[in-house]
């Protein structure tokens, strides 16, 4: 497949083809078009129900602040502070234990010949493809059976167990592309293999880590489905639950602040988009990404 | 090449390994298998596997009017999102893929509808902007359209919610225009030499060369969208007159509304089904259109 070798640097080399301005006025409408849902979801957050339903205008016509206090307070007793420190609980040990345990496997098959090798390396790139929908129910059972319902640990422990091969895979694919001599020469000097890892690989991996560590950051936070599923008490909703909750509390959707907190769930993701955005450019560019 | 066999080392291999081969067999092929075994049984939380042989499917397929309406619309469902996101993906890659001023800042600020894949936030978005008296059917009227009603139709529903999937074709964007960028240069002035047009060089040169990631981007596309439950359940909540009900929301109703979990899971079964021929028709495919450089 693709390797992870870092390819985008071409982009800024003269191309023959060179752009015009009616290119650039094409550029321009495909983003307008791409973007305008999202200034206005960001100006309906402000907007009153008589505004969002009356009128095209993108501008409020009376800026109403109170949408977001008054979302913010949530419904069945609990405000978005508490949906907020459950999404971090939820999501930030889900990163940090997929990093982990990706980064152990990935050193695993990129580093050692063994055998079976090649029949797991399969395996592991098949179950890329195993759809969730096929386990979840079995998992749901185990769960379950562990009391782990309406708790994080249905997150956790396929982290913590890599079941998303697309980690172990993309940090596999960005180690190859690192010189073997640098690890084995550390492993002639004496370091054992783990240290090996700890003191020579990670500290040049950092990029690749922290484009995984992106995705699955992002694919938690917008996970619904399996939220739906295993995480059942408003106490511990995450943003995504209680994003869906605030519209069904309520007889008269005030939709002014139903979008105020869609904007405020999706404006962690936009600062950690811009904040980083290179590197989630390039780990799609470069890794042959899904979504 | 060192010879593979039990050596210290490997053995190390082996423990690195772990966390993956513990989740492998008790969270993916255990899973796996009892899902299987479950579909062919009467089975709710708390209870005892009870066998019924073949009685779920026989249900589904005969019994359960949703169950062939769900099955038509998952595929619909994948038909209208897959090709119309690819497509648009390829279509606004070739045209960045020229000397644009600042292509970096437009590659990021296409990529950005992608960012919410999934979201409840956009899902919710997008019911209200498609409401029948929502923002896009005043624009209409403003332009002298009449009013459609988007997601009361039975016919325009599932399309309208496809528009939201499709509009988030970035990160196959962003990864198709980096392959059209590593197609070698020197093949389009081979073919300039031999006074080639436009298509030719697009369907001999440039399709060829991007088929590998293309085709990537069209599997995993297709195993998502078959699978996706958020923006239909979302949106429309699998309505009107179930026109958006999707095998997910089919699934999520028997399983974890009823509890059913043993029809729940002849459902996700026919799913996997369904994924599993749509990914070999794509791999037997791929020996027609696509070419690894290394072959």
């Amino acid at each position: 497949m693709i390797s992870l070798k870092s390819k985008t640097k071409k982009l800024d080399e003269p191309i023959k083809d060179k752009a015009g301005f009616l290119d650039y006025l094409i550029i321009l409408i495909i983003g307008i078009i791409l973007l305008y849902p999202i200034i206005w979801m960001f100006m309906a957050a402000f907007k009153s129900n008589e505004e969002i339903f009356g009128t095209v205008a993108l501008f409020p016509n009376k800026w109403l602040f109170k949408n977001f206090v008054e979302g913010w307070k949530g419904s069945a007793g609990y405000t978005y502070t508490r949906f907020f420190a459950n999404t971090a609980l939820m999501v930030f040990p889900t990163t940090i234990l997929t990093l982990i345990s990706s980064t152990l496997v990935a050193y695993g098959f990129a580093r050692f010949e063994f055998p079976f090798k090649k029949l797991l390396f399969t395996i592991l790139l098949a179950m890329m493809m195993l759809p969730n929908t096929v386990v979840i129910i079995p998992r749901y059972m185990l769960y379950n059976r562990f009391q782990w319902i309406d708790s994080y640990m249905p997150f956790y422990a396929p982290a913590l167990l890599c079941c998303n091969s697309f980690f172990p895979y993309m940090l596999i694919q960005f180690l190859r592309g690192i010189p073997r001599d640098l690890d084995e020469s550390a492993y002639i000097d004496g370091c054992g293999t783990f240290k090996t890892l700890i003191e020579i690989l990670l500290p040049l991996m950092k990029p690749a880590l922290f484009s995984a560590g992106l995705f699955q950051f992002l694919w938690t936070y917008n996970d619904y489905f399996n939220s739906l599923i295993f995480v059942n008490s408003v106490r511990k909703y995450p943003i995504s639950l209680a994003v869906r909750m605030s519209l069904d509390s309520e007889s008269v959707v005030q939709w002014g602040k139903v979008m105020a907190m869609a904007c405020v769930a999706v404006l962690p993701l936009m600062i950690l988009f811009f904040a980083a955005q290179k590197y989630f450019v390039e780990g799609i560019a470069t890794s042959g990404m899904k979504n | 090449m060192r010879k593979k066999s039990f050596t210290k080392r490997s053995y190390q291999a082996y423990l690195y390994l772990l966390p993956w081969f513990i989740g492998l067999v008790v969270l993916q092929l255990v899973p796996f298998v009892s899902s299987f075994v479950y579909s062919f049984n009467d089975y709710t939380v708390g209870s005892k596997l009870d066998f019924v042989g073949l009685a779920n499917y026989v249900k589904l397929f005969t019994k359960d009017k949703d169950f062939w309406n769900s099955l038509k619309v998952t595929i619909l469902f994948a038909l209208y999102t897959v090709p119309g996101k690819v497509i648009l993906a390829l279509l606004v890659a070739m045209f960045l893929n020229r000397n644009i001023r600042g292509i970096n800042a437009v590659r990021t600020l296409y990529y950005i509808p992608s960012l919410f894949g999934g979201s409840v936030a956009i899902a919710l978005l997008w019911r209200l902007m498609f409401m029948d008296n929502g923002v896009v059917n005043a624009m209409l009227s403003k332009l002298g359209f009449g009013s459609i009603s988007f997601l009361g139709d039975t016919k325009l529903a599932l399309p309208t919610i496809c528009l939201l999937e499709i509009w988030q074709f970035g990160s196959s964007m962003v990864m198709l225009l980096a392959a059209l960028k590593n197609v070698p240069k020197e093949l389009y002035e081979a073919a300039d030499i031999d006074g080639s047009g436009k298509i030719t060089k697009f369907f001999h040169i440039t399709l060829p060369q991007i088929s590998p990631i293309l085709f990537f981007a069209i599997l995993n596309q297709n195993i998502q969208e078959l699978q996706n439950f958020t923006s239909p359940y979302t949106i429309t909540g699998g309505g009107p007159m179930k026109s958006t009900n999707v095998l997910g929301i089919l699934l999520y109703k028997e399983g974890f509304s009823y509890f059913k979990m043993g029809y729940a899971s002849a459902i996700s079964w026919i799913e996997f089904a369904i994924i599993l021929v749509f990914t070999l028709v794509l791999f037997g495919s791929s020996k027609f259109w696509v070419h690894y450089a290394d072959e």
